[in-house]
């Protein structure tokens, strides 16, 4: 193993001992460096960000009274939010409201459409290249070109208004081609044995469908869900012209912001940077906690499967 | 209930008809009233007055773009490889959720972080106010790796082991198996991932505005601040009436066709490697 990597064929010789033995040429060493040093920034900047965030963010929950002992700043999480106290306890219902109803929207379009795809559609139709094609586009369109479409159909068009029904019909739509891919993934990882079987024991095609498929499938899907809702506490820009900045914690047909949202105007505003931290802080527990949800019912499926 | 799973199906279909047929209609109607090539090639803003050109944030988003492709490809398909090919499984099942994680972070704390970090270390180390082509190009580098990572990480695996076993045999050291026999074969699988990374990249609002200045001008330096398509949008929308409102829109238009050719190399670049 002694020629560099970049000597030609007909003088290499044939070496059959394991080639990570010994002195592997510099060229390749290089190479493996390159390798580690670019998965070392990729955990660094994860580090960096998490920690940064953290280290500032959740000394700005506490604070220390007169006698110096560190207590509980619960002002941020006052039920009303005023410019005083910059509470988050309104965006934190919003966002919670938002999730429910994005999903009331996204998750039955979603699985029925997935359901769809898998389960009854021929496989290489017309219709369901266009359905694929359109759920691609979807999932590529930028959220702020949603903001026009909610802005332009549900707020006005429509008549919502600015309004949390307009937030949510908005990130339903954005949400929608993420449910509908994983479900139809995971209806098409169910064994056809499991078909056959229900069909055999005299099961229908629906019955079958429901009652057998969807089950096994439904870690795949719940994993699906769980990153739409991190999607949706995070977003910010489709909902500003759509769910808008409101302070209180929002009706269907009121304004309300999103603990994102929050964030945002917070920052905008140009107002207490320790309040912002306290947001992000949030925001990133929220992110942390779906995506290991996710992460835990998606590893049940394989082991199950 | 076949009828209601096929309806709820087409609702994607719906989706897109409607957003194209809201968009143009709402946008289009404003190139009655201003030349497209005055639009399009205009290098002055000025809405009061006016003037609609928006020249300035078609090259914003396409400057910001190229400078998060320099740092964020090469780091992005280095760690994938790395993940796929150099790293133990202990490394690595550390690694997949830590990009996951990368990838979940809402736009708005990546520019917030922007903003209480990097712009004030680049304002004491560089000069200028922080605000700038630069800055964003970093932030959006970092938020375009996990779309590049996992596709091309994928892209990697999926290339048979009998390419890089046969890479063995003749000779070859492992690392130039991978970077000779693998890497070639995963090629269209990485490229497409670049891409996607570009269409993220292009459509990020939120994280940009934070951080770019969004000053509606040619760029003329790095440290300069820009404004992309789509904060010009989202920085306007909120108090903008009439013209100047279908401007923004008209905005919309222009972006959402950027977008479209980028998902049709996309899916033109998808489709070879399927076809290979």
């Amino acid at each position: 193993m002694s020629q560099s990597v970049d000597a030609g064929a007909d003088r290499r010789q044939i070496d059959i001992s394991v080639p990570t033995r010994g002195r592997a040429p510099w060229g390749s060493r290089a190479l493996k460096w390159l390798c580690w040093l670019a998965g070392a920034i990729t955990m660094g900047v994860l580090l960096l960000i998490v920690s940064y965030i953290l280290a500032n963010g959740i000394p700005e929950f506490f604070f220390r009274d007169e006698e110096g002992v560190l207590r509980f700043k619960d002002q941020l999480f006052a039920v009303r939010y005023s410019s005083k106290n910059l509470s988050m306890f309104p965006a934190i219902i919003n966002t919670l409201s938002m999730t429910g109803l994005s999903l009331l929207f996204s998750v039955p379009l979603g699985v029925g459409g997935g359901i769809y795809l898998a389960e009854y559609a021929k496989p290489n139709s017309k219709l369901v290249k266009v359905i694929r094609v359109t759920a691609e586009t979807l999932a590529g369109i930028p959220s702020i070109i949603y903001a026009l479409f909610g802005m332009l159909v549900f707020v006005v068009t429509l008549g919502l208004g600015i309004s949390m029904v307009a937030g949510a019909l908005t990130l339903g739509t954005m949400t929608l081609p993420m449910i509908l891919r994983q479900t139809e993934e995971s209806l098409l990882g169910v064994p056809m044995s499991y078909r056959e079987g229900s069909y055999g024991l005299g099961a229908g095609k629906l019955r079958t469908t429901i009652r057998i498929v969807l089950p096994v499938a439904m870690p795949g899907i719940l994993a699906a869900v769980l990153l739409s809702i991190g999607r949706i506490s995070g977003e910010t820009a489709a909902l500003i012209f759509t769910s808008g900045t409101g302070t209180r914690i929002a009706g269907l047909n009121d304004s309300g912001r999103t603990l994102a949202v929050h964030l945002f105007k917070l920052q905008e505003e140009g107002r207490a940077v320790g309040a912002s931290f306290a947001v992000a802080v949030v925001l990133l527990i929220i992110v942390v906690l779906m995506n290991a949800l996710s992460a835990y019912v998606a590893k049940k499926l394989t082991t199950k499967g | 209930m076949r009828g209601l799973f096929l309806a709820s199906a087409c609702v994607c279909i719906l989706a897109v008809g409607v957003i194209c047929y809201f968009l143009f209609a709402n946008g289009l109607p404003f190139f009655s009233q201003y030349s497209v090539v005055g639009f399009i090639t205009g290098t002055e803003w000025a809405p009061l007055r006016g003037v609609f050109g928006i020249l300035p944030m078609i090259v914003g988003s396409f400057v910001i773009t190229l400078g998060a492709l320099l740092l964020g490809a090469p780091i992005g398909v280095l760690t994938a490889v790395m993940m796929a090919r150099f790293a133990s499984g202990r490394v690595v099942r550390l690694m997949k959720p830590a990009v996951a994680l990368l990838a979940g972070i809402p736009s708005v704390v990546y520019g917030f972080f922007g903003l209480m970090l990097l712009v004030p270390f680049t304002r004491n180390t560089l000069g200028g106010d922080g605000l700038s082509i630069l800055v964003a190009s970093v932030l959006l580098a970092i938020m375009i790796l996990p779309t590049i990572i996992q596709t091309s990480q994928a892209a990697i695996e999926a290339v048979p082991d009998a390419y890089y076993e046969g890479s063995l045999a003749l000779g070859a050291t492992h690392e130039s198996s991978v970077f000779r026999a693998v890497l070639p074969a995963a090629r269209s699988g990485i490229i497409s991932g670049i891409v996607l990374g570009v269409g993220r990249a292009i459509g990020e609002t939120t994280a940009v505005l934070m951080v770019a200045g969004n000053q509606a001008r040619l760029p003329t330096s790095l440290l300069k601040g820009v404004r992309t398509l789509t904060v010009n949008v989202l920085l306007e929308m909120g108090y903008a009436a009439e013209l100047h409102r279908e401007s923004l829109i008209a905005t919309g238009v222009v972006l959402f066709i950027i977008i479209m050719a980028i998902n049709f190399v996309f899916s033109f670049v998808n489709r070879r490697r399927v076809l290979q």
